[in-house]
């Protein structure tokens, strides 16, 4: 089937009223839903967070409730994430916007019962927040998570469902490519790239424009484009949820990319631990190619491109861009030296262009809306929003977007809920194991790539780990060298040697047998590898390192000379004791050891045998009403 | 090269032919060892000496090319796995909600180390580094069923449940 402007415009017309009923703001919603088909609409959350907490079930429960009321004018749509991980399955329901929060099948079948068919919101289910004391109920959009957020990367995410392309269209997709094609030249697009000022999300912040300018003055006849969604950082998901929740947007872009670069071929690299985000791709490469959006001659003109999907296997360094493309070739995913740079020699040996997920989001809006929109968003330094993967000990893990130059504080405090258990906030790691810490002393900085280099830290791929009191920086820097040695793909010597002797030395201070010497020799390895490793991976492995000894001395030296570690997490130096004064001799200690490790009468104080022990600190959670388990 | 390990190769005729059928597949293709490989994998669970020989005879590449792919992933396995596949997420969001002594208590409960497999070949641990379900952490999975914000405790009795199916 050949694509037009005027089947693209039926299309939107045809679905527009139904996705605009989504519109996150009430009243206009309400009105929307009038000429849609559908008198109401239930969005439910198909992410990888909500599909493990249950989802697919709380689906079915609508599904055949829906059925059984003869509810024809109702639909049940799974969308990709909304961002609120930690209150999932999250359910939606339009024109209300009404935010059912951790949703339960039998939560399920009383909103079908009772505010689908009834028309009253169960206000019970409701997520807390947007119950108002007068008994008003506030839409979804309302709520303080989003207040600070601004959705360019993730504008369709939780809105349409990645299963449809005409939602998708409806959303003005395939707009872009359109306007591409028929009326810009490869230059013209180059330009608008670069008076855009985006840079690349994917950690090392190139300007994507020039990329693309590179490739297109490098001279084949075969050129690729391909996508980075090998997004290995632990921790960090924002691409797998754009994927999972607005394949079409990735596709449309490689598209663009290709026509301006010259190629014909493109490919999809994702992880093989995303089976979700794989699987939406696939339907919609699917259905782009069957609308003819990929393919021969799309919209009539001599422009041909096509897209396949490679999987990777469980190797981080594939992140890594030449690795990436020798993993594509099908060989072992080592890096080579640079130049050349892929612009010029990538992919197969021919000019390449790659750019990660989160950066190929941006590209149509900045085609449809101008480079003038997307640069007045954001700082001097870095235009536009990021996406952040907001996890650990924060309230509201999930996934944020927020214009550059927001703050640390904001993100955490006003989107993030702040730290749960009236803990105090330590630090915040940003960049995975590439990246650094920042402490609470830098929580007012501005987030961009320059601000967080001067710090010591990076951008990264957009992983933000936030550490509370419990979290010993030395073992979060022990954490990144095991994960960064385990990755070493071998290749260069400084990496492979040079990461496992750091960790070895890392090992020796959470051992409680570090000397103030091997400080030295941690900062002096760390300057070698920074500049004699191949490629980033082990350049920016001891970064962890550096900023924690930076900021975090004390602890180090607690390590060092005191040999205690003041977090209680280094499990040879601490040991779980019960207090005979305090111990009733309840049991619950006792019979809740994972590996029975507490011995005791009943009535009578217990006592943990420490060879048994594992430090695992369930007994101390268990033993809140005596308090008579400690740690030293 | 050895053969590896000691366990023996149990390949059927029905497998061979579904492996000779990804091999005619990718033959031809540029890039091809790779998805070979994990369909491979797909097929008999693991890659044995056997399985990778297939391979590098049928795609005309040579065996250390193929051995020295399959060993270069983490996903690729030489050996057997359980029936019970047991992963604790390792990422950072898991890491920071004690993930490693949920790990540590699933393999005092096992007897065995991440990595391995028990000697019925019931279970085997793995460490892996972020399922991105990071708003519940931490995080196991056990045949791809996800358990969220576990204790050691209750990943413990996860695998006593695991433990009481028949077979």
């Amino acid at each position: 089937m050949k694509m037009t402007i005027e089947r693209l415009n039926e299309i939107k017309a045809q679905y527009e009223p139904i996705i605009k009923a989504r519109n996150l703001v009430g009243e206009y919603a309400e009105e929307m839903a009038q000429h849609s088909q559908y008198r109401k609409q239930i969005l439910v959350c198909g992410g990888t967070g909500c599909t493990s907490s249950g989802c697919g079930k709380v689906v079915e429960a609508l599904e055949a409730e829906l059925k059984a009321n003869n509810c024809d004018d109702v639909i049940v749509v799974k969308t990709g994430c909304f961002g609120y991980c930690a209150l999932g399955p999250i359910v939606i329901v339009y024109p209300e916007g009404a935010f059912y929060s951790q949703a339960t099948p039998e939560g399920a079948v009383r909103i079908v019962k009772e505010h689908i068919v009834g028309g009253n919101v169960c206000k019970d289910l409701l997520f807390p927040e947007t119950v108002q004391e007068n008994g008003e109920v506030l839409p979804f959009g309302k709520i303080r998570f989003y207040k600070k957020q601004m959705r360019i990367a993730l504008r369709n995410c939780g809105v349409i469902s990645p299963f449809k392309i005409e939602e998708y269209i409806a959303t003005d997709g395939y707009r872009a490519l359109h306007k591409v094609l028929t009326s810009m030249s490869q230059d013209d697009v180059i330009s608008t790239m670069l008076a855009s000022g985006l840079r690349g999300r994917g950690g090392a912040g190139f300007p994507t424009g020039r990329k693309w300018a590179f490739a297109k003055a490098s001279v084949g006849d075969v050129k690729y484009v391909c996508c980075n969604a090998d997004e290995g950082d632990p921790g960090a998901f924002m691409d797998r949820s754009i994927l999972e929740g607005d394949p079409h947007a990735i596709i449309e872009a490689m598209a663009i990319a290709a026509y301006t670069i010259g190629a014909k071929q493109g490919y999809v690299y994702v992880r093989a631990e995303y089976p979700i985000a794989v699987e939406r791709l696939r339907i919609a490469i699917n259905q782009a190619r069957e609308m003819g959006l990929l393919g021969k001659n799309i919209f009539g003109t001599d422009f041909c491109f096509d897209l396949d999907i490679r999987l990777g296997a469980g190797a981080f360094v594939c992140g890594e861009e030449t690795a990436l493309m020798a993993s594509i070739e099908g060989k072992r995913g080592e890096p080579r030296p640079r130049p050349p740079f892929p612009a010029v020699k990538g992919l197969f040996e021919v000019p390449t262009v790659l750019n990660n997920v989160e950066t190929y989001a941006n590209v149509a809006q900045i085609i449809l809306k101008g480079a003038d929109w997307f640069s007045s968003i954001g700082t001097e330094d870095t235009k536009g929003t990021k996406v952040f993967a907001l996890g650990g000990k924060i309230n509201n893990v999930g996934l944020v977007e927020v214009p550059m130059g927001t703050t640390l504080r904001e993100i955490i405090e006003d989107i993030g809920g702040g730290i749960p258990n009236g803990k105090t906030f330590k630090a915040a790691q940003t960049g995975g194991p590439s990246g650094g810490c920042i402490p609470a002393e830098f929580i007012d900085t501005p987030i961009d790539f320059a601000s967080l280099s001067k710090i010591g830290s990076m951008m990264g791929s957009g992983g933000l780990i936030v550490m509370d009191e419990d979290t010993c920086m030395v073992d979060i820097a022990k954490f990144y060298l095991e994960f960064t040695c385990e990755e070493s793909c071998g290749k260069c010597s400084p990496c492979r040697i040079g990461t496992k002797r750091l960790l070895q030395l890392l090992e020796k201070l959470t051992d409680g047998k570090g000397e103030m010497e091997d400080l030295e020799k941690i900062e002096e390895l760390s300057k070698h590898m920074q500049s004699s490793c191949l490629c980033a991976l082990g350049q920016t492995a001891s970064n962890p390192v550096v900023s924690t000894i930076k900021f975090f001395r004390d602890e180090y030296l607690a390590h060092i000379v005191d040999k205690t570690c003041p977090a209680h997490k280094c499990k040879k130096l601490t040991r779980y004791l019960i207090d005979p004064d305090k111990c009733v001799g309840c049991t619950l200690c006792a019979r809740n050891c994972p590996v029975k490790a507490i011995k005791g009468e009943v009535k009578k104080p217990h006592v943990i045998d420490q060879d048994k022990c594992i430090k695992c600190g369930v007994c101390l959670g268990n033993c809140k009403k005596f308090k008579a388990i400690y740690t030293e | 090269m050895s053969n590896g390990n000691s366990i023996e190769f149990m390949g059927t005729p029905a497998q061979e032919a579904e492996l000779k059928k990804v091999i005619a597949k990718y033959k031809e293709q540029p890039g091809g060892l790779m998805p070979a490989l994990q369909e491979a994998q797909g097929i008999y669970g693991y890659l044995p000496y056997e399985v990778q020989k297939m391979l590098a005879e049928g795609l005309d590449v040579s065996m250390s090319e193929v051995y020295g792919v399959a060993t270069f992933y983490a996903q690729f396995s030489l050996v057997p796995k359980g029936k019970y596949i047991i992963s604790v997420c390792l990422g950072t969001a898991c890491y920071v909600k004690g993930a490693d002594r949920v790990l540590t208590a699933i393999e005092e409960k096992l007897g065995i180390k991440s990595g391995e497999c028990t000697p019925d070949r019931k279970f085997s641990i793995e460490a892996c580094r972020c399922v991105g379900a990071c708003g519940l952490a931490p995080v196991m999975t056990v045949n791809g069923e996800v358990y969220g914000k576990v204790t050691p405790e209750q990943a413990v009795k996860v695998i006593e449940s695991y433990m009481a199916k028949e077979d």
